[in-house]
């Protein structure tokens, strides 16, 4: 059984303020909840201040490339169904540089958590927009304001019946929530997305922290998650007032139950033959 | 002895089926087969052709001149009527020709009336056909009933036996009417069993018997076949197969599955390569194994898709940013890229590389006779640390400091022990590092310490014809088979050889064998490449010093063939 302490990683680059440490903190509170331990599940992360997570605490880590955190999240699934998969990037990062991958990550729904720290806005590379950016923000490379339409994953997603799709927000009101919706997420089986809404401190002055509180409320205790109509129409709501909560899930069979080679055990734990293989050459005389 | 067929028409006439099956007929009672094919990028229509050559004695390329050219519609009898040698013949059907040709080269055989005449489906006529060209031969339909059942869709006795019988009305037909017009004269030949096989499905086979256990792809002409051959095993073998959504997904994607302890792979062409160059130098910093096939096709950008070229050799060797690093292989025939796809599998493993074989279209889709595969040269060692001795591992380091540079390579959540991977410059553990100190001593694992081990696997360029040869024909990858017949073909007069590199990077030294003094010694060098700028020639001179003398080069989208190379050689020697 492993405790809070066992997860303490290396010591964070982040800004002081920066709503990553309450994401971080959350989410070893959710593997402490859920009894699992360090070594039972791998942390992919591409690049971006939130990619930086896994390093901050004790994991199986891939920290790759920007934006292509989910396609090897799902190498890693295929041939190891049994590890937990959890994938942390920014908006940034999956939902700009790795929005393809994003779009066919839902559609094969392989068993991962994906977990995206979405700030509105570019951390590391200084406050420029980001898709989720709203449109009309001005910033050092948006000197006219940002000219696209801001992203709505939310509707993205369930417009594509992904699984699992829920929002979160990261500031201390909202927090006991993001672990229970964590822990959902990863006891989903499929494709699990979470958009945690979090400052950024030093280049998002809009969206604060304070700026959010105002806003979030939490899904009806009577609200139904299986209907995707009334849940493409709340994650159209964002403004005055921002919902929170599991908007919508079904129980489309996972990806890795569409693969009959590792349908009954993954693919790790096969053993090779090369002399069965070699019966092949056969074919060709 | 020697004979080629050409069989011309449009895309989705069953060009490929009909070739294929010749093919295999004629690898199947004993003589030596080389097929290449040419096609257009599109589903219907166009003009294809697919070329078999077949002899009693070894060939490794195709010729210009065609005995016997197989229409299928007119424009194959308008584009390739002067390829026919003195004796050769056109064997055609006038009503799918819609033309009736009177020289006495012209035998018409028609297929579709006899066809609808026993009412069976119109695509039978390809068997009516090819049991014609075996009645023009006085050969055998036996060995042809044996096979066919591997080349059509509906493998159901009754369609077999419908088949079978098409091509006992083509053979009778040309025998009763054509006795007269055949004069192939051809040996009895040695029933020795015999193996088939093109590049594409060489390097397919080369993964599968290699333990590749994930291969993630983009599809992409010409090197689908791969994929293609790999997912028809998938459920017998236990590999799974994914179709990305692009090259970025599929290389990462194979990177995730090798992380996660599988042999993995990927493949594609040069557009797909330019894709996946950010994932190999993924690879090269994470140190994770992965296999790379890059099937080449003529660029730039989209170029000729369906066509051949070695054009992207310094994209391949310079690919990715910054340095770490990588093996580059060449293969020349199929045999060879399927000891080199073992190969590729065995260094990435053991060294934590990236592997790239480099084929291309010319080489994918020909087919060649090899007598055997001689399985004991196939490499087979599980580089990873797993199991018990995992189990027993304290403090594991990902990047642990040794003294080849090769740290253990563990699998994720097999054990207490964390594997912790960065693209970022990382400490031994794996985690994110900025500090000089550390950057060097990383730098000097990944690739200073590796390097020398590495090349010392590589093997030397092989030597063909004359030992202490004058004049020397330099070439890689694969124009392997039409410069060796080339070179073969001129030697009675000429002191010739051919060195030809399968393995290009690292550049093998000259430990083994003294290349370079070779060279050096010849009063003339000419370096063969299918392309324009001579890329092999400069790596030679860059890795070596040396300069060849002469350059004949080619990059019209087609395979240099026998008798129009000798020429061009003969030109220079």
């Amino acid at each position: 059984m492993s405790t809070y302490e066992d997860y303490k990683g290396q010591q964070p680059a982040w800004c002081p303020g920066c709503g990553n440490f309450a994401i971080l903190k959350i989410l070893k509170n959710a593997l402490v909840d859920l009894e699992l331990e360090p070594h039972q599940f791998t942390i992919v992360s591409g690049i971006g201040q939130g990619a930086k997570l896994p390093h901050y605490t004790k994991c199986n880590t891939f920290n790759g490339l920007h934006g292509r955190t989910l396609p090897v999240a799902t190498g890693l699934k295929l041939v190891n169904s049994d590890m937990l998969v959890i994938a942390v990037a920014g908006d940034g990062d999956c939902y700009g540089e790795g929005g393809n991958h994003l779009l066919h990550a839902i559609r094969r729904n392989a068993n991962i958590k994906l977990f995206v720290h979405n700030n509105q806005i570019y951390g590391l590379t200084k406050g420029q927009a980001s898709p989720t950016t709203k449109e009309g923000t001005v910033t050092k490379t948006q000197p006219f304001g940002a000219a696209s339409a801001q992203l709505n994953p939310l509707a993205l997603a369930i417009s594509m019946e992904c699984s699992f799709v829920a929002r979160a927000f990261a500031g201390a009101s909202g927090l006991p929530f993001l672990q229970e919706i964590m822990k959902e997420a990863i006891n989903h089986e499929g494709f699990a997305i979470i958009d945690i809404l979090q400052n950024c401190i030093s280049f998002n002055k809009v969206n604060t922290f304070h700026w959010y509180k105002e806003r979030v409320y939490q899904l009806e205790e009577d609200y139904d998650p299986t209907d995707r109509v009334e849940a493409f129409r709340r994650s159209l709501e964002w403004g005055d007032k921002i919902p929170t909560g599991i908007f919508y899930r079904n129980d489309r069979a996972p990806l890795e139950k569409s693969f009959p080679v590792i349908e009954n055990e993954p693919l790790i734990q096969q053993k090779f033959s090369m002399s069965k293989t070699l019966e092949e050459i056969a074919d060709f005389y | 002895m020697e004979y080629t067929i050409r069989i011309g028409g449009q895309a989705g006439q069953g060009l490929v089926t009909v070739g294929s099956c010749l093919a295999k007929y004629f690898s199947k009672i004993g003589f030596q087969v080389f097929s290449h094919q040419d096609y257009m990028s599109r589903i219907r229509g166009g003009h294809n052709f697919y070329q078999i050559r077949f002899a009693d004695h070894p060939i490794s390329s195709s010729r210009d001149r065609v005995d016997i050219l197989v229409a299928f519609d007119r424009e194959t009898i308008d584009r390739h009527r002067q390829s026919l040698t003195e004796s050769g013949i056109v064997v055609y059907d006038s009503d799918e020709c819609k033309k009736e040709y009177s020289d006495q080269e012209f035998l018409n055989i028609p297929a579709i009336a006899i066809i609808e005449e026993m009412g069976v489906h119109r695509v039978m006529a390809n068997s009516l056909i090819m049991g014609a060209v075996l009645g023009l031969m006085g050969l055998d339909l036996e060995p042809f009933n044996e096979i066919i059942g591997d080349f059509i869709h509906k493998k159901t006795d009754e369609v077999i036996k419908t088949n079978t019988q098409m091509a006992q009305k083509g053979f009778d037909h040309v025998v009763e009417n054509f006795s007269d017009k055949c004069s192939f004269e051809l040996p009895e030949t040695q029933k020795t069993k015999q193996l088939l096989i093109n590049g594409n499905l060489a390097i397919g086979l080369g993964a599968l018997v290699s333990g590749c256990k994930f291969y993630a792809a983009y599809p992409m002409t010409p090197s689908t076949g791969i994929m293609n051959y790999l997912a028809s095993k998938a459920e017998k073998h236990r590999i799974v197969i994914e179709q990305a959504e692009d090259e970025i997904s599929a290389i990462n994607m194979t990177l995730g599955a090798s992380f996660g302890g599988v042999r993995a792979m990927t493949g594609t062409s040069g557009g797909g390569f330019a894709l996946m160059t950010e994932g190999l130098s993924l690879a090269g910093i994470t140190e994770t194994p992965v296999v790379i096939a890059e099937v080449q096709r003529p660029g730039p950008a989209t170029g000729l898709p369906t066509r051949t070229e070695q054009g992207d050799l310094n994209f391949v060797l310079y690919g990715g940013h910054g340095e770490f690093p990588r093996v580059v292989f060449t293969p020349g025939t199929p045999e060879q890229a399927f000891y080199l796809t073992n190969k590729a599998f065995h260094l990435a493993e053991k060294y934590q590389i990236p592997v790239i074989i480099q084929s291309d279209q010319y080489l994918a889709d020909s087919e060649w006779t090899f007598n055997k595969f001689d399985t004991e040269r196939l490499l087979w060692e599980d580089f990873r640390l797993r199991g018990d001795e995992l189990e027993k591992t304290d403090d594991y380091q990902r990047y642990a400091f040794t003294d080849s540079g090769i740290s253990p390579l563990a699998i994720p959540g097999s054990s207490k022990n964390l594997v912790v991977v960065d693209s970022d410059e990382h400490d031994e553990d794996g985690h994110i590092i900025e500090d000089a100190e550390t950057r060097n001593k990383m730098v000097h694992k990944r690739y200073l310490l590796k390097y020398p081990h590495l090349q010392k696997e590589i093997s030397p360029p092989a030597l063909y014809g004359d030992q202490n040869p004058e004049n020397i024909l330099v070439c890689f990858g694969s124009c392997f088979g039409v410069v060796k017949e080339a070179m073969e073909k001129l030697a009675g007069d000429h002191s010739l050889a051919m060195l030809h590199f399968s393995e290009v990077y690292p550049f093998p030294s000259t430990d083994e064998f003294d290349y370079l003094e070779l060279l050096s010694a010849a009063r003339q060098t000419i370096c063969i490449e299918n392309n324009a700028t001579g890329q092999f020639a400069r790596l030679l001179r860059a890795e070596t010093g040396f300069n060849c003398h002469a350059a004949i080069n080619k990059y019209d989208g087609r395979p240099f063939t026998m008798d129009s190379l000798a020429g061009e050689i003969n030109e220079h020697i």
